[in-house]
């Protein structure tokens, strides 16, 4: 690993390079009042002090709604052309939070864990992760009860850290320094800033460790109901976060063309295992709610030794009805 | 720190460095020509596919119990087990009941049109473990082409075996689906099949028995000695089917059934078909029936 001072103006400069280059600038924008991931044409477009994005970082390589494969028919005969891996965006997600980052590891996991996704693997390998640490939070962030933190640095290709005059950078992979050598003389010298003087301190709120031992047995708990009485089951804790990865299948089809498409879907819709028959086997949103939980930090953990959570807190922002993962995982 | 801890901190590094392959992915289906309908019941059809392609044809190969997503172009995929045997080369058959809006779409499509199939996913019966035991089929409505894979698995390999009996229930006589299968394996002598109507669905000219599966059995009454039970069924019938078997003295390793939980991807990604910490698409469809009571009633 490399380390790198670099101010604000040849951040500028550099991301306007890259841009120049023809690669797509995925950042932080203003959008309305809120500031979300989106398309950014140069520097001036990004949002540097924003606490949280609305969105995750995950669609950059998990799209919301992705083609995977299309097809035309003819007189009962089928053509099928399959999506283009190579034809995804060079793609630098810049200024993402490091619990960003780091929700590429479990939705890796997710999607490479027997069978390989060949299209997320895809987009992900033709996207530079450039995070940003953190020097604030708010009540709703909980990265170091996950194992993370503001400067954790998993997944990510180059971790700036905001300090006295500039950034800190940190060059941490080979695809890292590929991008920095886009503009490499817009990197001075590293000046021995110490990072971790200028990261937000943030407390733990669990211990993780025995929140994942306790649901070892806590199947038929009373709390599920308990903590999902209030839950209206609108799916939006699975839109926002960087680690939900469960999709549908669905098709696009007009006339004697079509495309078969993923979407984002999510474990707390009462359709998403209905069986055509009527049968639903998590038929109430208590069994639901208990599956999201038992998922992300039970049967992940298990299954695939990663968890599904990187304490980003937006589950607990945007939902509408003020559930908190973090208050229910410490009352856990 | 543990593994855990460590790939949370530092991350997977195979991850974000795959192995890509560009020449197709998991989603993409065979494409596969209906060679041969035949309406079993109603509503209820058989389709014998055959690959467009003859290099995936050759190369295809599946065991008794796995099972596959069906494509209809401009509709959407479903799911449902291989019901041909994997000793029958050449071909596979799929057989389903027209229900929502896939299998309708694929019940319009007629001989030589095509359709999509991606497989064979999911694990297997352990049929080369049952070698030397006598097999007790039991299955209920829609729930008999799962299991005519590995009877026909079993059959094709008789001499692996020793008693080999059949169970079969439906609502109806007409809704009875391989008619002229279950004739054939009446009529063979090293095969006990007994089939059985729910009340009311008799007609004037029915031999078989009138009555619900799990009492049928219990009547029927087979030794649970060197047996091992197969048991296919709506949930309810597998709900009073299990404690008949434990009462007869079946052991709940020598029971096996297929769950069918919904599914989309058929590989472990969409997140829909889990019971707990197993996925039906990966860890199942065949369960046992010990492995169905450490499991949460979540199918």
């Amino acid at each position: 690993m490399e380390k790198r001072f670099i101010t604000q103006a040849s951040i500028n400069r550099w991301l306007t390079k890259i841009v120049n280059d023809g690669k797509h600038l995925y950042a932080p924008v203003k959008k309305g009042d809120r500031v979300d991931f989106g398309r950014a044409t140069s520097a001036d477009d990004i949002v540097f002090d924003h606490i949280q994005t609305t969105q995750s970082a995950k669609s950059v390589a998990f799209p919301r709604t992705d083609v995977l494969f299309s097809y035309e028919k003819e007189k009962g005969k089928v053509q099928l052309e399959n999506a283009d891996l190579t034809a995804y965006p060079e793609t630098v997600v810049f200024g993402l939070h490091p619990c960003d980052a780091a929700g590429f590891n479990p939705l890796g996991a997710i999607f490479n864990w027997d069978y390989k996704d060949e299209i997320y693997n895809a987009r992900l390998q033709r996207t530079v992760v450039v995070t940003l640490a953190c020097t604030k939070a708010d009540e709703y962030c909980f990265c170091t009860s996950v194992n993370g933190g503001p400067g954790n640095t998993a997944g990510s290709d180059i971790q700036l850290t905001p300090v006295k005059d500039g950034f800190l950078a940190e060059i941490l992979t080979e695809k890292g320094e590929a991008l920095m050598k886009a503009d490499e003389a817009a990197f001075e010298a590293d000046r021995g800033d110490v990072k971790e003087e200028f990261l937000v301190k943030l407390p733990e709120k669990f211990d993780v460790k025995a929140v994942q031992e306790k649901l070892q047995t806590a199947f038929e708990s009373p709390i599920w109901k308990a903590q999902s009485q209030r839950c209206i089951g609108c799916g939006a804790c699975a839109y926002v976060c960087p680690t939900c990865a469960c999709f549908d299948i669905q098709e696009d089809a007009h006339g004697t063309k079509g495309k078969r498409l993923r979407c984002w879907d999510s474990c707390g819709f009462a359709l998403f295992t209905l069986h055509t028959s009527g049968h639903n086997p998590r038929q109430t949103q208590a069994q639901r709610w208990r599956q999201r939980l038992l998922h992300k930090f039970s049967y992940m953990p298990d299954r695939l030794s990663v968890r599904g959570c990187t304490g980003c807190g937006r589950c607990s922002r945007a939902c509408p009805v003020d559930m908190n993962l973090s208050e229910h995982l410490s009352s856990i | 720190m543990d593994n855990l801890q460590h790939i949370e901190e530092n991350g997977i590094t195979t991850s974000s460095n795959p192995q890509i392959s560009t020449s197709s992915n998991l989603y993409t289906p065979y494409l596969m020509t209906v060679e041969k309908v035949t309406q079993e019941a109603p509503g209820v059809k058989t389709f014998r596919l055959k690959f467009q392609d003859e290099e995936a044809a050759e190369q295809f190969s599946f065991k008794a119990g796995q099972f596959g997503e069906y494509s209809a172009f401009g509709d959407g995929e479903s799911t449902f087990c291989i019901a041909s045997a994997p000793t029958r080369k050449g071909y596979i058959e799929c057989t389903f009941r027209e229900a929502g809006k896939v299998t309708s779409s694929l019940a319009r499509l007629e001989e030589g049109d095509t359709m999509g199939f991606r497989g064979p996913f999911g694990n297997t019966f352990p049929i080369d473990q049952w070698k030397g035991k006598n097999l007790l089929f039991i299955a209920g409505g829609i729930a008999l082409p799962p299991m005519r894979c590995v009877i026909w698995n079993a059959l094709d390999t008789r001499e692996n075996f020793k008693d080999v009996s059949i169970l079969y229930g439906a609502k109806s006589v007409a809704d009875l689906v391989y008619k002229h299968e279950l004739k054939e394996w009446e009529d063979r002598p090293d095969v006990k099949l007994i089939t059985t109507v729910d009340p009311g669905g008799e007609t004037p000219d029915w031999k078989g028995e009138v009555g619900f599966v799990p009492s049928v059995l219990e009547k029927m009454n087979p030794s649970s000695e060197n047996t091992v039970a197969i048991v296919c069924g709506p949930p309810v019938m597998i709900k009073f089917t299990f404690p008949v078997l434990e009462k007869l003295g079946f052991k709940p390793e020598n029971i096996y059934t297929t769950l069918e939980n919904r599914m989309k991807c058929g590989v472990g990604k969409c997140g829909r078909c889990n019971v707990g910490k197993l996925y039906v698409c990966k860890d199942g469809p065949v369960f046992t029936g010990a492995e169905l009571q450490a499991l949460p009633p979540e199918y």
